[in-house]
């Protein structure tokens, strides 16, 4: 032990590798073992059904997958899911978070309240809200629609992607809420005080000083979020599969489809490519942001 | 419109002696300028959303204790409530088994996972080199790869190992999943502490074992704990590969809510009572550990 510390950089380095060679080896593999492989069936005609068939596909996948209707609406659901699940919970949880910064009465239990759906997992979420409360006749939904006169909406069968929108949102508005919460604490009464002194409203405090000073947590969150609502997949699995037809297949069920359903090993291998090519997009920035954050 | 208007109210009610002054001052005087009014309407606001948000979750458990008769009949407050449908969750479908699993999986896979990171963060706050920074993020950058872009490879590599519906299976893909996350969380949290205490231990002819075991450990204990159960949290409600890698052995709690999804007969009340269950101590976990989450949740990013 002395005999190292003696020699000083080098040593340090050695001992800085070896404590930290478990989890970077695992992490690597974990990275490079799966991602070439996807890469490489992406390449190959592979189907699990079909044995005999076999070999060096080129972009055969690709074609196929791009020629592929169900692509195309995958996409354009995922795209709806992923926007609208953000601008909900954007938005609301900006409000709510300016809501639950004011002092109230039991502000402290009412905040546990408003963001305990996050800790539900999603199986759970999904069930509950496809069973109790947006069914067509017995839900809680349809009752309250009833008692109020209206007529009550079959929502898994007439909006089904937005339902899957309001349970996602349901789940994720709480994390944007928790998030901006936390940003919240570190805005500068003091600002806010000298801003309300030169007699500005509300509104302009929140325009002018709130929002600004939550732009870092606001961009977090949505990069965050956009990550997890691309692969959106529980939340389908257990409520719609997919459909009716395609209306709830995003990337994520589409991919399954193919890999699980069908045994597609190289088209849905592709179908992957692409999803990792989306996620790194948006991966690219939250790890910039983070990186600046590392510097300060 | 309730929002807006009291918006002007919320905002002067942090200061209750500007507020006064302003009330009687260059805002015309109203009933919405009074600061009780305010208050008020501020409380009614925010226990009126956070009862909205909730309502799900108190209509499951409120469902979990009636009969599937009751759960299926108009929505009511008023039942007599009853244990049966906990007694068929537990007696008919195996509730245990599932949840045993979980337990497993989920405590498995987060104590793997502070095996491993504990002296990878040490090293990484303590004895930072210039490839430390670079290393953090390369392994956030590793929980961005969407699990979908690698569920065909580890499906066939978990089948031609055996390990399809295993709970070493999902314990390995959780550790892996959270080991990111875990890491640096951890970091953050040893960052935190004074290196002076770890110097003077050292003085004192530490190794650095003891070093990391007497001191480091219960120092940030706290710290440890908040990482520790954000992973539980992480690996329990964790349903991708939990849906795709299991079916029966091994299958944790979110699978086997899954099985709810194509019922038979009436099944409201025991899918409560399951539901209720499974989230319950995950719940307590998140109330208790909300603060330091939003660390591990975002890399620092947000303090």
């Amino acid at each position: 032990m002395n005999k190292t510390r003696a020699s000083g950089r080098t040593v340090g380095g050695l001992r800085t590798l070896s404590l930290q060679a478990p989890a970077v080896t695992l992490l690597l593999l974990w990275m490079v073992i799966p991602l070439g492989m996807t890469l490489w069936f992406s390449f190959q005609r592979y189907n699990l059904l079909m044995p005999g068939m076999t070999g060096f596909a080129g972009l055969e996948n690709y074609q196929y997958l791009f020629s592929d209707p169900a692509l195309w609406a995958a996409m354009g659901n995922t795209l709806q899911l992923v926007g609208w699940v953000l601008a909900i919970t954007v938005v609301g949880g900006t409000l709510l978070a300016v809501l639950f910064q004011q002092e109230f009465a039991g502000r402290g239990i009412a905040r546990v309240l408003a963001i305990s759906p996050f800790f539900v997992m999603p199986t759970v979420s999904a069930l509950v809200w496809k069973n109790m409360m947006m069914h067509p006749s017995n839900g809680v939904l349809s009752w309250v629609a009833e008692t109020f006169g209206f007529q009550a909406v079959d929502w898994f069968s007439s909006l089904p992607l937005t339902s899957i929108v309001i349970i996602v949102a349901w789940q994720w508005l709480p994390f944007a809420l928790l998030i901006l919460l936390t940003a919240m604490q570190s805005l500068d009464e003091d600002q806010v005080e000298a801003a309300r002194m030169d007699g500005a409203g509300p509104v302009a405090i929140f325009f002018f000083i709130t929002l600004p000073h939550l732009k870092r947590a606001i961009s977090v969150v949505i990069m965050i979020e956009m990550i997890f609502l691309l692969t959106i997949f529980a939340e389908i699995f257990v409520t719609t599969s997919g459909g009716p037809g395609l209306a709830t297949t995003n990337l994520a069920y589409l991919i399954y489809i193919r890999a699980l359903l069908d045994f597609d090993v190289g088209t849905a291998s592709a179908g992957g490519v692409i999803a990792i090519i989306l996620a790194n997009i948006v991966a690219i920035f939250l790890v910039r942001m983070v990186a600046k954050n590392l510097e300060d | 419109m309730t929002t807006s208007r009291n918006k002007p109210d919320e905002a002067a009610a942090l200061s209750l002696t500007d507020q006064e002054a302003m009330a009687t001052g260059n805002r015309p005087p109203s009933w919405l300028a009074s600061a009780g009014t305010k208050k008020f309407g501020i409380t009614v606001l925010g226990w009126t959303v956070a009862l909205l948000i909730f309502f799900p979750i108190f209509w499951m458990v409120l469902t979990g204790f009636k009969t599937e008769a009751a759960a299926i009949a108009d929505p009511s407050l008023i039942f007599s409530p009853t244990l049966e449908s906990y007694q068929a969750v537990h007696d008919r479908t195996g509730y245990a088994r599932f949840a045993i699993n979980s337990v497993v999986v989920a405590f498995g896979s987060t104590l793997l996972a502070l095996l491993i990171a504990i002296p990878s963060a040490y090293s990484m706050a303590f004895l930072p080199t210039k490839r430390t920074k670079g290393t953090l993020l390369w392994m956030l950058s590793t929980k961005m790869l969407p699990p979908v872009g690698v569920l065909v490879p580890i499906y066939l590599l978990f089948r031609d190992v055996g390990l399809l519906d295993t709970r070493t299976g999902l314990i390995i893909v959780y550790t892996l999943m959270n080991l990111p996350i875990v890491v640096w969380m951890l970091y953050t949290f040893f960052k935190d502490m004074p290196k002076d205490i770890l110097e003077a231990g050292r003085m004192d002819g530490a190794s650095t074992f003891q070093e990391v075991f007497f001191l480091l450990l219960p120092l940030t204990l706290p710290g440890i704990a908040s990482t520790g159960l954000l992973s539980v949290i992480l690996s329990w409600n964790e349903a991708f590969w939990s849906l795709n890698l299991t079916s029966s052995n091994a299958a944790p709690l979110t699978a086997y809510i899954a099985s709810f999804s194509s019922p038979e007969g009436l099944f409201w009340a025991k899918l409560s009572a399951a539901s209720t269950m499974a989230i319950a101590p995950i719940l307590v976990f998140g109330w208790l550990t909300q603060k330091q989450m939003v660390r591990g949740l975002t890399f620092g990013a947000v303090k």
